[in-house]
């Protein structure tokens, strides 16, 4: 961290929007895309390099791991919902502990986001998280929802029939769709249907009779005594089935590779990983390439999301996506050097923003874009970034001179000592310090730091990066990327 | 000042009319000034465990698991009951106020959750993508008037449903805490193009508007505390207070759409149902109570609706998978109470579905056309016959 800083004021001395590479402009654009927010360091730090180049840095930093350390009971067996023979008060004992464990779980996959130094692991994390949804309502085990979110993160940027493959035999999926309880003779369709229609090929491209019949196929699939995946033979159907016009005695792991065989599959992953990365409108063309190339590498990710974030149309889509709420929270922590005192705080308002981690509403996931946005969550967005305004308010002015400029020497060494000595562990914006350390000297600075598009509400005229910033923050063009 | 009642006696003794024409407002309301409160039951429920064919031998064949038992049933006929839970329902029933429309759904269903509920929202036909809620056309078309705080509020659910694509909407949580964020939206932002700002500016100047309208007013009495009553048990029932706290405050609205979520039952499916069934039924004698108490009660139309039913055959796991045909309610002051539709005929059934012998489109004609007298056709992509649900 300190190391960030100190290299960023040796940086000072440069215009923000170097003459070579993507600038500025361009560094903040890919790093809120495949990030969470964006620091200025971090866009100093891909500024000057080529698109290839800055896409190409940000895919070989990626981790498959992460970075914070889990709680301590995430990697103790699954816990059982229903043990028998417990007292009602044993039963609460164990709804509190679980719950405690929720929150836990929550807290660390954020503050993973917020520190990770691979910002697109989680990116992807969470989309897969949003594609093969599972949810805690009703898979009910925090272990279980923490070991999907370490599978979901060890090929989020890998190989996509593996992950899609590691995905069916997950205990978590398996309990929230239904796998668990699948025998021979009375087939539940529940993953057979989500799993064309949400996780593959996407509506439209498989019969109802695909659906009964590859039910049948991941008959005697299910959980042993320790919620591990297990094949009983006995429970499952053996007849011929007929899927996509193929015959065979097919089991789970056919259906799946069936399902990888299908190139609509390729398309319908291209076009989400479009709306999520890109825009809300995918051009077909782009897609279909992509898509074709993306089959062709047997579904490496990794060469996908390099393709997707090099076309044309990325780099002319600032402005097109709404922000998530965890993109809008986190990346005002990651923008502002910001720590929450408890990441409770930052879950509780996730989830009154409608984003939730760890309890998607159903099995479709998040709908994302506009629909994050309504009178009740866009009034939530803005108290919140009203607040961290207002608390920035007194710290503000702290460091003007008598002309109206900034002291920036005694801002910088403010920002450095409170780094040292280790109290930036607060929500509390101190924008004369960042601004100093930062060089961000204009509001117009602070508009293309902060914003995707240009503010709505005119800025007001001469004020300085520091004073833009409470103004800028509640502009509605903060809650775009 | 004069109370609402003693203006209505005074009106039916023929005194006044005449003298006070501004007050039409007392008469019967026409027009979007009634009230349209959908219910979405969301997941799917299973209907045939909701109005149950308790007389039926083959819905006993169907359901070995999972089937209400016949001495549990609240009898309506000979042939169907209610399941236990809709207890509070009955004196609805009893004063025919609740209509059981049975049979609901479309032709060529879809049995996705998704794509089926975008059908019920748009009203599209099955082939058929539209991108406008049926709400959102038809105030398009036929606006609500310009001093309505909104064409409607959503309760329980962040999804805007019939009201997405452009409708005057806004999400309602608690209108004290509504009112005190909007001063957070600025006056008057500059139009913008790109769509996603425009989305977000747009739902700025709706905020303004509804703003203005559930600003806190001050109270007259402590009579017209709008929090009088018992306070609601669940998410359900707090949000039918909501709403009617929200009218109590003399705010127009055309309509109102309430979530349940929790339906999708395809595992170990009786407590679940029995429990949102209570809930629903619990929230619907309360919105009963409490627009008698506003005077509203025959200005509103409540109507429930899912994304589709669930097949008559119960699954392996004590559940049921996605279905067609489903039973809806209609209640309010001034429905026809009684039986709609078709009950189901499970005779010969095994695997299959069931026919819809009323098309949902029909029901939204009926509250276009016969609730609020405008007109369906456009909105609905054609003539709908209405149900005789409604009195004049």
């Amino acid at each position: 961290m300190i190391k960030r800083i100190l290299l960023a004021s040796a940086l000072l001395g440069l215009p923000l929007c170097s003459l070579a590479g993507i600038g500025a402009d361009g560094a903040r654009h890919l790093l809120t895309r495949t990030g969470f927010g964006a620091n200025p360091a971090q866009i100093e730090g891909l500024a000057p390099l080529s698109r290839e180049a800055a896409v190409d840095k940000i895919l070989a930093g990626a981790r498959t791991q992460a970075a914070t350390p889990p709680p301590g009971w995430a990697n103790e067996p699954f816990e059982r919902p229903g043990q028998p023979g417990l007292t009602e008060e044993q039963k609460k004992a164990l709804q509190q502990e679980r719950n405690q464990h929720v929150v836990e779980l929550r807290s660390w996959w954020l503050a993973e986001m917020r520190d990770t130094p691979s910002p697109l692991t989680e990116k992807m994390t969470l989309f897969w998280h949003n594609h093969f949804v599972s949810a805690l309502d009703k898979v009910r085990s925090p272990q279980m929802m923490y070991q999907q979110n370490l599978l979901l993160r060890h090929y989020a940027l890998g190989d996509f029939g593996q992950l899609l493959h590691a995905v069916a035999r997950d205990p978590a999926m398996m309990r929230y769709l239904d796998t668990a309880n699948n025998r021979k003779d009375q087939p539940n369709e529940n993953f057979a249907r989500e799993v064309m229609e949400l996780f593959t090929l996407g509506e439209g491209h498989y019969s109802e009779q695909d659906i009964r019949e590859a039910a049948r196929a991941f008959t005697g699939w299910g959980l042993d005594r320790d919620d591990q995946f297990i094949v009983r033979p006995r429970l499952r159907d053996a007849g011929e089935k007929v899927i996509f016009g193929q015959r065979g005695d097919f089991n789970g792991d056919d259906v799946i590779d069936l399902l990888l065989q299908q190139p609509s599959t390729a398309v319908f992953v291209t076009n989400k990983l479009w709306r999520n990365f890109v825009s809300p409108t995918p051009d077909a063309a782009t897609v279909n390439k992509l898509a074709a190339d993306f089959r062709r590498s047997h579904y490496q990710l990794k060469p996908l999301m390099r393709a997707l974030l090099l076309t044309p149309q990325f780099w002319r889509s600032q402005g097109q996506l709404v922000k998530s709420p965890v993109e809008l929270t986190i990346g005002t922590l990651v923008t502002f050097d910001l720590n929450p005192p408890d990441w409770r705080v930052i879950a509780g308002l996730n989830r009154q923003l409608g984003q939730d981690v760890f309890a998607p509403p159903n099995v479709k996931g998040w709908p994302g874009g506009e629909a994050w946005i309504n009178s009740s969550t866009l009034l939530t967005r803005k108290q919140f970034l009203d607040r961290i305004a207002r608390d920035a308010a007194p710290a503000r002015d702290a460091y003007a001179q008598a002309d109206g400029s900034l002291n920036e020497m005694a801002g910088r060494e403010a920002r450095i000592r409170r780094f040292v000595g280790n109290r930036l562990n607060s929500m509390k914006l101190q924008p004369d310090e960042w601004a100093a350390v930062y060089g961000v000297r204009t509001a117009a600075d602070a508009a293309r730091l902060l914003l995707a598009v240009p503010p709505a509400n005119p800025l007001p005229p001469n004020a300085s990066g520091a004073k833009a910033i409470a103004q800028l923050l509640l502009d509605p063009a903060y809650q775009v990327e | 000042m004069f109370k609402r009642r003693e203006f209505l006696k005074a009106a039916g003794a023929g005194l006044m009319l005449t003298v006070l024409p501004n007050l039409s407002w007392a008469l019967a309301p026409a027009g979007y000034k009634r009230l349209l409160v959908l219910v979405e039951l969301k997941g799917g429920n299973d209907g045939l465990n909701t109005v149950v064919p308790y007389g039926s031998a083959d819905y006993y064949r169907l359901r070995p698991g999972i089937a209400v038992a016949r001495e549990q049933v609240l009898r309506i006929n000979g042939d169907i009951g209610l399941h236990p839970s809709l207890a509070p329902l009955m004196p609805l029933w009893q004063d025919k106020q609740l209509a059981l429309l049975q049979g609901v759904g479309y032709p060529d269903p879809n049995l996705s959750h998704f794509r089926s509920i975008e059908i019920w929202d748009t009203a599209s036909a099955s082939q058929q993508y539209l991108s406008e809620g049926w709400l959102t056309r038809l105030f398009h078309e036929q606006p609500t008037p310009k001093n309505f705080a909104a064409d409607g509020v959503v309760l329980s659910s962040q999804v805007l449903g019939p009201l997405d694509g452009g409708a005057r909407a806004v999400v309602l949580s608690n209108p004290q805490d509504f009112a005190r964020q909007a001063k957070l939206v600025a006056d008057q932002p500059p139009g913008h193009a790109g769509s996603a700002l425009e989305h977000i500016l747009k739902v700025e100047g709706d905020i303004r508007q509804a703003a203005a309208s559930l600003a806190p007013l001050p109270r007259t009495a402590p009579s017209e505390a709008p929090t009088a009553g018992p306070k609601p048990k669940g998410g359900f029932g707090v949000a039918v207070r909501t709403l009617t706290d929200t009218l109590a405050r003399g705010v127009d609205i055309a309509v109102a759409r309430i979530t349940l979520t929790g339906f999708d039952t395809h595992g170990n499916q009786q407590p679940t149902q029995g429990r949102l069934l209570a809930e629903l039924a619990d929230g619907l004698a309360q919105l009963r109570s409490e627009m008698t108490r506003l005077g509203r009660w025959d200005d509103t139309l409540a109507l429930t609706y899912a994304e589709f039913g669930r097949r008559p055959r119960e699954n392996g796991n004590r559940g049921t998978d996605h279905g067609t045909a489903n039973v809806h309610f209609a209640l309010g002051g001034r429905v026809n109470g009684g039986l709609y539709g078709q009950t189901p005929q499970l005779a010969g059934v095994s695997e299959g579905n069931l026919p819809h012998a009323i098309d949902f489109r029909q029901v939204y004609a009926t509250a276009i056309d016969g609730w609020w007298g405008k007109d369906s056709r456009n909105v609905l992509g054609g003539r709908f016959a209405t149900l005789p649900l409604l009195r004049t």
